[in-house]
């Protein structure tokens, strides 16, 4: 696995770097906005890898939060599963369909919502126990860093094209902005609060952070809104190069996304390791050092 | 059924005798929120006009800052003498704990609120436009809104190394939706320019989808180790 993470590191790399050769060169300007609206090809990327670990890491908070439960756990696994098969058969229904944004099909909102169970379980099966939890940490830090790229480069392209740095009441910006603050809020709880319980705490709240988004997206429905309409399956016309590049460009930053979560995610499990090892030193003496600093050897490996 | 109501009756009623005998919740909330509005009424200086536009801000703000001063205290109260590790190993049920907390915050915050509208009526010379019975609603769910997470995310804190501190960072980001309900829906009521029925039915959502998950984190809250 070690071997692995610079060659991929590399092609990431590669990657990123034909994402913007894409992005600047072979990308043809807009009709309107002219050469401003490139940064699209950061900002929209950011915000989806952004919103992915963000769910990521609310599905992990909630297998966290049942993990020791085996009645939640049986009653969390049938809420899944009924939101999988409820929510399939609803975009079929024509009073539901109907608020499906046109040029929208229905069968891709189905299988966005065949996405929650899936993770769900994925999740689960991939990282048992205390794993759970630090792919939570992972991902609402790496989450975090993505979010705050999204809320820089936005206003950078707002004041050229709208004229305004940021447009207070819109319901995109609000709600994104919100989201950072609850994850900012979430890591600063990490931090100060005792390791033996912090997971919990933690998790309770990222399960109070994501009840919370669609409330204030609600809160401001009243308000138009300024943002540009989506621009996958939000109708309207847009160049096939302009699209190839958008999709591109997010996979670069998946594959960078990924990346640093996967060395994120190794990191953690060496310091938990270490924590774990220096309690064990001094719980039972330092007689067994050297065996209780064994797993940490062997991670680093 | 009958041992929630009876814990829940019990804690209350300490809480108000406590509370009733020391006062120490009600008046740093009262002068606090009163250093708010006068800083409030130097900082901006409106018309009648303008000012029916702003006072729902400042009003909540004011509460909201206040309401985290009483907050703070619920469960910091607990930790002298151990009674939070004792209502840990006793068999009574923790929602029954949460709910006599949210009450007795609740009722707190209310009467704080009901001492300081006065006020804020004399400053800004506030004369209400539009239905102003629709104002009790919106003050009621919107107190409970911040009061029920403000307990929870206290019973949080208290478990953190900087506990005064934690509670905002974590309550704020999380009331916001609350806070623009309850701004703009006293806001809409007091200006008379539109309904603020949007906004008493998304308080009312808010109330209920939280106060069902906090009911059913509490327990995990109070128990973790």
């Amino acid at each position: 696995m070690k071997r692995l993470f610079p060659i991929l590191a590399v092609l990431t790399a590669v990657f990123l770097a034909y994402a913007l050769y894409r992005a600047l060169v072979v990308a043809p300007a807009d009709a309107l906005q002219g050469e401003v609206y490139r940064i699209i090809y950061y900002h929209v990327p950011s915000a989806w890898t952004a919103f992915l670990l963000f769910f990521i890491n609310f599905i992990a908070s909630i297998q966290y939060l049942v993990t020791n439960k085996p009645s939640a756990r049986t009653a969390m696994k049938w809420i899944v599963i009924a939101i999988g098969v409820v929510g399939v058969i609803a975009t079929y229904l024509p009073p539901i369909k109907r608020l499906i944004p046109a040029g929208m099909e229905p069968s891709a909102v189905a299988t966005t919502v065949l996405a929650i169970p899936a993770a769900y379980f994925l999740i689960g099966w991939l990282f048992p126990g205390q794993r759970l939890d630090v792919l939570a940490v992972t991902s609402a830090e790496v989450g975090v860093v993505f979010c705050t790229i999204v809320l820089v480069t936005g206003p950078i392209w707002a004041r050229p094209v709208w004229g305004i740095w940021w447009a207070p009441g819109d319901i995109r910006l609000t709600s994104t902005l919100v989201l950072w603050l609850i994850y900012v809020s979430y890591l600063v709880l990490r931090r100060f609060s005792n390791s033996a319980q912090t997971q919990m705490l933690a998790a309770a709240l990222a399960v109070f952070g994501a009840l919370d988004v669609p409330l204030v997206y609600f809160s401001i429905w009243f308000f138009r809104t300024q943002h540009p309409q989506p621009v996958i399956g939000g109708g309207g016309s847009m160049d096939p190069r302009m699209l190839q590049t958008l999709l591109i460009s997010w996979m670069a930053f998946l594959c960078f996304a990924f990346l640093v979560c996967w060395s994120r995610f190794r990191l953690e499990l060496l310091q938990r390791e270490v924590e774990e090892a220096h309690a064990m030193e001094s719980l039972v003496g330092s007689g067994v050092t050297a065996k209780a600093s064994m797993p940490l050897s062997r991670g680093a490996r | 059924m009958n041992s929630l109501w009876t814990v829940m009756r019990a804690t209350l009623v300490k809480d108000i005798r406590l509370e009733w005998r020391s006062k120490d919740a009600l008046n740093s909330m009262l002068f606090f929120s009163l250093l708010v509005v006068v800083i409030f009424v130097f900082s901006f200086d409106p018309l009648a006009e303008e000012s029916r536009h702003i006072v729902g801000g400042l009003v909540w703000v004011a509460f909201l800052f206040a309401a985290v001063v009483a907050l703070n205290q619920t469960w910091a109260r607990e930790l002298r003498n151990q009674v939070l590790d004792a209502y840990r190993v006793s068999p009574a049920p923790a929602t029954a704990l949460f709910l006599a907390k949210s009450v007795g915050n609740f009722l707190f915050v209310s009467v704080l609120e009901a001492l300081m509208v006065p006020l804020f009526v004399i400053f800004y010379n506030l004369r209400v436009l539009g239905p102003a019975w629709q104002l009790l609603p919106i003050a009621l769910l919107g107190t409970w809104a911040l009061v029920v997470n403000g307990t929870f995310f206290a019973a949080m804190s208290v478990r953190t190394r900087n506990r005064e501190l934690m509670l905002p960072l974590l309550l704020f980001p999380i009331s916001i939706p609350a806070v623009i309900a309850m701004v703009a829906g006293t806001t809409s009521i007091l200006t008379g320019e539109e309904s603020a029925h949007f906004y008493i039915v998304l308080l009312l959502t808010y109330d209920v989808v939280f106060t069902t998950a906090c009911l059913a984190l509490f327990d995990t809250i109070l128990q973790a180790e």
